[in-house]
C-alpha cells in the first residue's frame, strides 16, 4: 500500500465520520419531527397519564434536546437502540432476527443480477447496432425504469397465480425467495446491461485488443481473457452502488411478498406507529448503505492502480 | 419514439377530461360489483368496494400530476438556489452544503421519504413535504457543479469586472446557460416524483382512502389478485404505460437539447 492510498483511505474516513454523524442527528430528530406530542401519537389518545410518563421518561423526551442526542449516542455505541413500544423487546433483537433474510434476499437478488445483466451486456456489446443489441438495450433501459412495486405484482401475477409455478408471499418453502429476488435482480440486471455494453464496447477498440486479435486468438479468448477483464472494474463499481439501493428496495419488496426482512420490520412499525423501531430501522439501513458503498471505492481503487487517489 | 410518448400522455390527458366531463365519480360504491370483470357497465371491471376502476384510475392520474408538478416545481427552485450559492461563492459555503446534501445522499433511494412520511403521518400535504424535503439534493448537486464550471467562465468574469452584481451575475450570466440541463432533469424527476408518490401510497403512507391514487390500488389488487387479476393488471399496465411515455419524452428532450447527464 503507497502513501497515496493511505491518504485516500485517511480522507474518506475523516468524510464518512461527518456524514455518519449527520445521518446519526438526522434519524434522532425523526422523533421530533412528529406534529403534536410524540408520546400522544404513538400510545393514542385513550393511554392512561401514567404510562405517558413512563415513556415519555423512557424516550428521555423530557430532558433538553442535545442531552437526548448524548444519551441516544451513548446507548447506540453499547448497541442499545431502545425497546419497542408495541412489543417491549429490545429493538437489537427485532433487527438481529429480520436483518438476515434482508441480507439474504439481497445478495441472491445480486447474484440473479450478475448472472442475466452481465452475460447479456457481452451479447449486446458483440452484435453491437445489430437488432439484436438494440432489442436488448431498449429492453433493459425500459426495464431499470419500473419500480419494484410494478415488477413485483406482474412477476407474481404472471408466476404465482396463472403459471402457479410459484409460492405467492410468505417464507414458507426455500421457493419462496424467487419471486422477490426477481423482482430486485430483474431492475439491477438491467442496469448491468447496459454498463457491461458500454463498457466492453469502449474495451474493444483498444490497441491491446487489435494486437491480441493480430496474434491469431480465437475470438472466444479475446474477448474473455483480454477484453472482459479490462470491462470489469467499472462493473464492480455499479454493483455496489447497487448492492446499497438493494437494501432500500427490499422495502417495497419485502413487504409486496410478505418477506420478513428489515425492509418489512420498517413498514409494520409505521402501521403501528411504533416509532423507535422505523427510526432504528432507517439508522441501520442507512448505514449499511454507507458501509457497503465506501468498501466498493477502497476495493475499486486497489483493484485499478490506474484510478488516481483524488 | 416522440410519437409513442406523446400520444400515450394525449391519451391519458384526454380520458382524464372525458372522466371529468362525463362525472365519472371515482367513488361511488356499488355493492353488486365488487371485483366484477370488465363489462359495460364498469369498462374496466370494479374495485373491491364495487368502485368503478376506470373512473378512479382517472382521478389517481390526475392527483399523480398534480403531485408531481408540485414537488419538482418545490425542488427545483429550493435546489437550484443552494446550488448556485454553493457554486458561485465556492469555499466554506460550498464545503457545508455539500456536507449537507451528502448526509441525504446517504439515505438510499426512497428510505428517507418513507421516514419523513412515517413521522408527519399519512396525507397529500405530508406526502407532498416528505418528497420536496428529499428530492431537492439531486437539484442542488447538479447546479452546483455546473455553476463551478461557470463562474470562471470569461463572460462571467467579464460582467464582474464590468461591476455587476451578484443577483445580476447569477441570475443573467449563469442560470440562462443551466436551463436546458435543468429543463431535462425536471422531465426525469416528473417520472421519479410519480414513481414516489405511488410507492409510498402503495406502503398506505401516501394519499388516504377513499381518495384514489395508483399506488393504493396497486396494492389492493396485489390482495385481490388471487379473485380479481384483472385489477392489478389494468393498474399495473395503466403505470407502465405512463412512466415509459415520461422518460422517452425525458430521453427525446435530452437529445433535442443536447444535454449530457450521467447515466
Amino acid at each position: 500500500m503507497g502513501w497515496q492510498f493511505r491518504v485516500f483511505l485517511i480522507k474518506k474516513l475523516s468524510s464518512l465520520v461527518t456524514v455518519i454523524f449527520g445521518v446519526l442527528l438526522l434519524t434522532f430528530l425523526l422523533i421530533h419531527l412528529i406534529p403534536g406530542d410524540p408520546v400522544e401519537v404513538m400510545l393514542g389518545e385513550s393511554a392512561s397519564t401514567a404510562d405517558r410518563v413512563q415513556l415519555r421518561t423512557d424516550l428521555g423526551l423530557d430532558q433538553p434536546l442535545v442531552q437526548q442526542f448524548g444519551t441516544y449516542l451513548a446507548k447506540l455505541s453499547q448497541g442499545d437502540l431502545g425497546k419497542s413500544i408495541h412489543t417491549k423487546m429490545p429493538i437489537i433483537e427485532m433487527v438481529k432476527t429480520r436483518y438476515p433474510a434482508t441480507v439474504k434476499l439481497a445478495l441472491l437478488s445480486l447474484l440473479i443480477g450478475i448472472a442475466l445483466g452481465v452475460p447479456m451486456g457481452i451479447y449486446a456489446a458483440l452484435k453491437a447496432n445489430h437488432w439484436q443489441d438494440i432489442v436488448v438495450t431498449l429492453v433493459s433501459v425500459r426495464l431499470s425504469a419500473m419500480p419494484a412495486f410494478w415488477l413485483g405484482p406482474m412477476l407474481m401475477l404472471i408466476f404465482a397465480v396463472w403459471l402457479g409455478w410459484l409460492p405467492v408471499s410468505g417464507m414458507d418453502s426455500n421457493a419462496s425467495i424467487i419471486l422477490p429476488a426477481l423482482t430486485l435482480g430483474f431492475g439491477l440486471s438491467a442496469i448491468l446491461t447496459r454498463m457491461t455494453r458500454t463498457s466492453l464496447l469502449e474495451v474493444l477498440n483498444d490497441d491491446y485488443i487489435r494486437t491480441a486479435r493480430a496474434k491469431g486468438l480465437t475470438e472466444q479468448t479475446v474477448i474473455l481473457r483480454h477484453a472482459l477483464r479490462a470491462a470489469l472494474l467499472p462493473i464492480i463499481t455499479i454493483v455496489g452502488l447497487q448492492m446499497g439501493s438493494l437494501l432500500a428496495g427490499t422495502v417495497i419488496t419485502e413487504t409486496i411478498f410478505s418477506w420478513d426482512g428489515i425492509g418489512r420490520l420498517l413498514v409494520e412499525s409505521i402501521e403501528k406507529r411504533d416509532y423507535p423501531v422505523t427510526q432504528a430501522c432507517v439508522l441501520i439501513v442507512a448505514l449499511s448503505y454507507v458501509l457497503v458503498n465506501l468498501v466498493t471505492d477502497v476495493l475499486y481503487r486497489l483493484a485499478d492502480p490506474r484510478v488516481k487517489f483524488a | 419514439m416522440k410519437k409513442f410518448a406523446s400520444s400515450i400522455l394525449l391519451f391519458w390527458l384526454v380520458a382524464v377530461m372525458f372522466g371529468r366531463l362525463f362525472q365519472l365519480n371515482p367513488n361511488a360504491i356499488d355493492l353488486n360489483a365488487i371485483l366484477s370483470a370488465p363489462s359495460f357497465t364498469y369498462l374496466l371491471g370494479a374495485d373491491d368496494l364495487g368502485r368503478s376502476i376506470l373512473a378512479r384510475l382517472l382521478r389517481g392520474v390526475e392527483v399523480s400530476f398534480i403531485v408531481a408538478i408540485f414537488v419538482t416545481a418545490i425542488t427545483m427552485l429550493v435546489g437550484v438556489c443552494i446550488g448556485l450559492l454553493a457554486g458561485f461563492y465556492g469555499g466554506k459555503i460550498d464545503r457545508a452544503l455539500m456536507q449537507v446534501t451528502d448526509v441525504f445522499l446517504a439515505f438510499p433511494g426512497i428510505l428517507l421519504a418513507i421516514a419523513f412520511a412515517a413521522v408527519l403521518g399519512p396525507g397529500l400535504v405530508n406526502l407532498m413535504i416528505a418528497l420536496s424535503i428529499t428530492g431537492w439534493v439531486s437539484y442542488a448537486r447538479l447546479t452546483r457543479g455546473q455553476a463551478l464550471g461557470l463562474r470562471n467562465r470569461q463572460h462571467v468574469l467579464a460582467a464582474e469586472s464590468l461591476g455587476a452584481s451578484v443577483p445580476r451575475l447569477i441570475f443573467k450570466h449563469i442560470l440562462p446557460l443551466l436551463t436546458s440541463i435543468l429543463v431535462v432533469e425536471a422531465t426525469y424527476s416528473l417520472a421519479s416524483v410519480m414513481i414516489a408518490e405511488a410507492s409510498l401510497s402503495f406502503l398506505g403512507l401516501g394519499i388516504q382512502a377513499p381518495n384514489a391514487s395508483w399506488g393504493a390500488m396497486l396494492r389492493d389488487g396485489v390482495r385481490y389478485m388471487l379473485i380479481a387479476p384483472h385489477y392489478v393488471l389494468i393498474v399495473g399496465l395503466s403505470l407502465m404505460s405512463l412512466i415509459l411515455a415520461i422518460n422517452l419524452g425525458g430521453d427525446y428532450l435530452r437529445d433535442k437539447l443536447d444535454v449530457r447527464t450521467e447515466q
